[in-house]
């Protein structure tokens, strides 16, 4: 989960910045960004997760 | 950005630089008191002498390397060129600074700013990983952040590097504004600090079997709030060189930049204090402090070019939004972060970021930056602050983490658990910081 959280972030700022690069239009320059944004935050909140299983575990 | 340095710089210019960078390291002092005073006795000796190591193999790694890395206006750099942009993406100087004579140049003067800059953040993570990192694992730890993450990340930012020429290559504002460090200095050493906290894992006692947070408060609250107005003075000095340097703002603009800075800590100050008021039935010291910290980390961004009013709103934001990470990451996320570091650096950075997309700027600061700038447009600025977002979480976190973890296998940063009851200082160092007051039992049955 950890690993896939951490491959996630970094691809979701690929997205953001193939979005500024490749695209034109402002409006949907925007939406590809989000989108970018919100691979991030699922790979943090799979990081966040596997941290917490890991502290669980430890317990 | 797209408003490039200035090439030469008058000398009262010159001379502004020199003062408002000799007031850096009273921040460094101000961080170090904060980072010890909230950590508890058993190892304030170490929390110092960690301060004086990595401040030390940041300023050495900087100058042998990072600058390197980095670069400035007017030196070279590794470009490629991809839909008909160039994308500067690395700084491609030699090492030891051999590029720069240190004589007065504006590179000589990034220069000088950024070996203590990278110091500053460095230091973020000690407060968060206090008590329980190894001297020598966080000083290999900021090696690699001087020599690699703070230097490529700054390029892009102050090194002519891709965000900042957002807004000259893709339109999008004046491409990514921030010239105090918001972003290269906080939230970096901030995403540091929590991949390191993650690593390390939580303080022995600090969780109880069912997973509940015990308080370990801090052991002296006045170093803290000390520490507070020592980092004031050196927060003006660091964004004012900041806006003389990496935003091109005249001598006169300083004054703007020093109200922002103070504005938005009194904010973060007085909502800290007022949240935790209403809360808790009474101001909390730590987290009102925590609070002029956020305000100070998150006024750096735009203090050069927003209004005062909008520094102040900067502030307050920053200020309740401590308060309540700083108990949610406890609880929920279940970060031992004794400093608040990454709720103060990491969060309180990238809302002083994001402030500076939709916020008001002041009156006749952008001509003053740079007259030929194009009609700015809310949303391209907002969305070059946000692709300066994506990319500390998509690059400098997973990077940061990848690092911290790779360096474990080598040098293992943790103390061991069983040592930590008594203390870093006894454990590293051989002595307490408070020799006179510490309990010595074999005397005691000796009697």
């Amino acid at each position: 989960m950890k690993l896939t959280g951490l491959l996630m972030m970094p691809a979701g700022w690929i997205i953001v910045v193939a979005a500024v690069a490749l695209l034109r239009l402002l409006s949907a320059q925007e939406l590809f960004v989000a989108a970018g944004c919100g691979v991030e935050i699922l790979g943090l909140v799979l990081i966040v997760r596997s941290h917490l299983a890991e502290k669980g575990g430890s317990e | 950005m797209s408003t490039q340095a200035p090439q030469g710089l008058f000398a009262v210019s010159q001379a502004l630089c020199t003062l408002f960078i000799l007031l850096l390291p009273f921040a460094l002092a101000g961080l170090a008191l904060i980072n010890t005073g909230l950590a508890r006795s058993r190892s304030a000796a170490h929390s110092m002498m960690s301060t004086l190591c990595v401040v030390g193999v940041a300023a050495v790694v900087y100058y042998a390397v990072g600058f390197s890395l980095e670069g400035f206006a007017g030196l070279s750099s590794h470009t490629f060129t991809f839909h008909n942009r160039d994308w500067s993406w690395l700084g491609a100087g030699r090492w030891f600074m051999r590029d720069v004579p240190l004589e007065g140049s504006p590179a000589s003067f990034a220069a000088l700013l950024q070996m203590m800059c990278v110091g500053m953040a460095a230091m973020i993570p000690l407060g968060a990983a206090a008590e329980r990192w190894r001297l020598g694992a966080c000083c290999v730890s900021t090696a690699l952040f001087a020599g690699l993450t703070y230097p490529i990340f700054a390029h892009w930012v102050w090194g002519t590097g891709w965000l900042s020429r957002l807004g000259m290559n893709f339109g999008l504002g004046l491409g990514f504004l921030d010239s105090g460090g918001s972003s290269t200095i906080q939230a970096v050493g901030g995403l540091t600090a929590l991949s390191l906290v993650w690593l390390l894992g939580p303080r022995r006692g600090k969780f109880n079997l069912e997973g509940m947070p015990a308080a370990l408060p801090g052991h002296n609250t006045v170093l803290v709030l000390f520490g507070c107005l020592l980092a004031l003075v050196g927060w003006m000095g660091l964004n004012c060189a900041g806006a003389i340097l990496f935003a091109g703002a005249q001598p006169g603009r300083t004054v703007l930049v020093a109200a922002n800075t103070l504005l938005s800590a009194a904010g973060g100050v007085l909502a800290a204090a007022a949240v935790t008021r209403y809360r808790f039935g009474r101001p909390d010291a730590s987290l009102s402090a925590n609070g002029w910290l956020c305000g100070l980390a998150a006024s750096s961004a735009g203090c050069a070019f927003l209004a005062p009013a909008s520094a102040m709103i900067t502030g307050l934001v920053a200020g309740a939004l401590v308060t309540l990470t700083v108990a949610w990451m406890e609880s929920r996320l279940g970060l031992d972060d004794p400093a608040g570091a990454v709720s103060v650096h990491a969060i309180g950075g990238i809302w002083g970021i994001l402030a500076v997309g939709f916020l008001p700027f002041a009156p006749g600061v952008l001509g003053g930056l740079n007259a030929a700038a194009p009609a700015i447009g809310p949303r391209g600025q907002f969305l070059s602050q946000v692709v300066g977002v994506a990319t500390l979480l998509g690059f400098v976190l997973p990077f940061t983490y990848l690092l911290n973890w790779l360096l474990n296998f080598v040098v293992p940063q943790r103390i061991p658990p069983e040592e930590e009851r008594q203390g870093a200082d006894l454990y590293e160092l051989g002595a307490g910081a408070y020799p006179e007051f510490m309990t010595h039992t074999d005397e005691f049955t000796q009697w």
